[in-house]
């Protein structure tokens, strides 16, 4: 399907930004002024911008505890992120978030969820919603190959096919659960046709090609809106950094990362694929690059100048009422 | 007031707000029943115990939902359809089967308020069914509320009459705040009078049952009606306590819990569960902390031994709190001074 040159600007964009957002949270981690766990997305851009520029606000996601990604693609608002990241009060969820379970539920982003293989039962119960009310939404589920292998998962994807309900499941291999390598904790040699052998389609894609990863998901998303059930996105792409910031990654081999950056990378098979064929103009994208790095630059200054939470706040929206 | 059982006044109370308001589902195992038999008869269960009995005629597939055996996808699809503006009732057949789910219920459900900066409204019941005495063994008669009711952002109901099963689960399915509700398995058949037409009890409000000079007794669900037994027995010899049944555990009414001791000066609590880290601990606790000074004797918690549910109708009885000892612990400690 032709993408307009419109579109293919907003996915680059998108896609820069992500990459921009967690390259300077790998920079700004290191000075000690971000507290908790971080866990990066860089690398595996195309996938979440790939899935998301084929849904709206009204549709819903709920993401993983490496979900900056996500929430960007999904029109999170990116100095609120960042402002969340730094604890602040003015975050995103007001600093009781932090990385790992940020959320802005107006843009349908259900959460980055911290416990692996939670998000897709509740994602579940989101295309439910989209079935009572009718409103024509479907709700996706992102997981890592670590989370494939959670039962959770596994149930959610029997109740999904059960219920026949607009949920898509997006499986994201980025090489690694943890420390350990995908292809030990994956039993399967075919994850594809494992998640097939649930009863559901699957489209396969190239994780580090945006144009891959938008086609998979615009039929298997449109195979969920137009009410034929649940559907399924595999695709593969490495993740440039560790677990989480800090992570030594004894487990991976040198060079490994620098080849995928030099080789396979996302952004880059992006530009190459949109320049060569005349699609877009390499200084178009040269000036998304500044305009979001700029972007990055301003909200890591606004974070650092944000107020901070008081002390009383800790007791705030417990519940709705008690 | 018509007499029913809690069993139907917990089913009329599905009834009306699911005509109420369009936003209430229902789902768990069994819920309509016969999906995919050989009969082709639906509604062939209506819920284990007949609690969600005759919705799927009313309601249709669409808000009466037959899910596969799978707890936390249960509840975690309870979660999403809140989140996504549904108010969700989620069925788990028996409190035990918390342990399969425990993540969707005290990680997510409990949390989404808080982690989302108080922008998430989580709309969601799960009811269960808890407690012995129908000698189900070790993995079907747990009572589970303590550990519900230890987890911020949760609320704990655990009726033990119609009539509070009737206006606590009104109040639970209009709540925004996620609510376990937990019905106690044998009390679904007991009888009572109910009121009728919209009737809702608000969380944290304790029953003062009964009132009396010598004690305060708390009881929590079946023990309920199991104090009060024991207080008719010793009604006859001159002894009257208070009787307060919580109705909640979260939020507790522990200020009408001290206000009766201020003026019984001696505590007992009656609660079904062990007695570690239990609801009896913690208002003993709290008693101990707040109203020290107002009690003449040690207080005095009768619980289940610190030991699973078992099975054989001997142990099971051994297990439960009888009428019998608490009213001879009640009278012992009345005699002490």
């Amino acid at each position: 399907m032709q993408i307009s040159r419109q579109q293919m600007l907003r996915a680059y964009r998108q896609m820069a930004m992500i990459r921009a957002f967690e390259e300077r949270l790998h920079v700004e981690n290191r000075t000690g002024e971000i507290a908790g766990f971080i866990h990066l997305y860089a690398g595996q851009e195309a996938i979440a911008v790939g899935v998301c520029e084929n849904l709206t606000d009204r549709d819903h996601i709920i993401s993983t505890h490496r979900g900056h990604g996500h929430a960007i693609a999904k029109g999170c608002d990116v100095t609120a992120m960042m402002l969340e990241i730094y604890g602040s009060r003015d975050g995103m969820c007001k600093g009781r978030s932090g990385s790992m379970h940020i959320a802005d539920l107006d843009k349908g982003m259900l959460g980055a969820n911290a416990i692996v293989g939670g998000g897709p039962p509740i994602a579940v119960g989101a295309a439910i919603a989209s079935k009572v009310k009718k409103d024509g939404s479907v709700a996706v589920s992102f997981s890592g190959d670590g989370a494939s292998n959670q039962g959770t998962v596994f149930e959610a994807m029997n109740m999904a096919v059960v219920l026949k309900v607009p949920k898509v499941f997006v499986f994201e291999n980025n090489g690694y659960s943890e420390h350990t390598g995908a292809s030990y904790g994956v039993g399967t040699e075919d994850p594809v046709k494992r998640i097939a052998g649930f009863g559901l389609p699957v489209w396969e894609a190239d994780g580090t090609d945006f144009f891959s990863v938008h086609e998979a998901a615009r039929q298997a998303i449109g195979h969920a809106r137009d009410g034929n059930g649940p559907s399924a996105i595999y695709a593969e792409a490495m993740r440039y950094f560790g677990h989480f910031e800090g992570d030594p990654q004894l487990y991976r081999a040198k060079g490994e990362v620098d080849a995928l950056r030099t080789g396979n990378d996302c952004l880059l098979n992006f530009r190459r694929r949109t320049t060569d064929g005349a699609l877009l103009e390499a200084a178009e994208l040269d000036g998304i690059d500044r305009e979001t790095a700029d972007t990055v630059d301003e909200a890591v200054s606004a974070a650092k100048a944000a107020p901070r939470p008081s002390p009383e706040a800790v007791l705030e929206d417990v519940y709705a009422t008690y | 007031m018509p007499t029913m059982t809690m069993r139907d006044a917990l089913n009329e109370v599905l009834f009306n707000e699911m005509r109420r308001d369009p936003n209430v589902i229902v789902l768990g195992e069994d819920i309509s029943g016969g999906a995919g038999g050989s009969s082709g008869t639906r509604d062939a269960a209506g819920g284990i115990f007949g609690v969600t009995k005759g919705l799927i005629h009313e309601f249709g597939e669409d808000r009466v939902i037959d899910t596969p055996i799978s707890e936390s996808s249960i509840v975690g699809a309870a979660n999403g359809a809140a989140l996504a503006g549904l108010r969700p009732v989620a069925e788990i057949m028996f409190a035990d089967f918390v342990g399969v789910c425990f993540d969707q219920i005290y990680n997510q459900a409990a949390k989404f308020r808080y982690m989302f900066g108080g922008k998430a409204r989580t709309p969601v019941v799960i009811r269960m069914s808890m407690g012995a005495g129908m000698n189900a063994g070790p993995q079907h008669s747990q009572t589970v509320y303590p550990m519900l009711t230890a987890v911020p952002g949760l609320k704990v109901a655990v009726p033990s009459t119609p009539a509070d099963a009737k206006g606590l689960l009104t109040t639970a399915i209009r709540d925004d705040d996620p609510v376990v509700f937990l019905e106690h398995k044998a009390l679904y058949a007991r009888k009572g009078e109910v009121p009728e037409g919209d009737y809702a009890i608000p969380f944290g409000e304790a029953a003062l049952v009964r009132e009396g000079a010598d004690a305060t007794v708390v009881a929590i669900a079946r023990m309920r009606g199991f104090a009060e037994r024991a207080l008719d027995t010793l009604a006859g010899d001159g002894i009257t306590c208070d009787l307060i049944d919580p109705r909640t555990t979260s939020p507790l009414d522990d200020e009408l819990i001290i206000e009766s001791v201020a003026n019984t000066g001696r505590l007992v609590i009656v609660d079904e569960s062990p007695p570690r880290c239990s609801i009896a601990a913690d208002i003993a606790g709290q008693v101990a902390q707040n109203g020290f000074h107002h009690l003449k004797a040690p207080i005095v918690q009768i619980t289940a031994p610190h030991a699973p549910p078992p099975f054989a109708r001997e142990l099971e009885r051994a297990y439960v709190p009888s009428p019998n000892r608490i009213e001879a612990e009640i009278r012992a400690l009345v005699a002490g001074g």
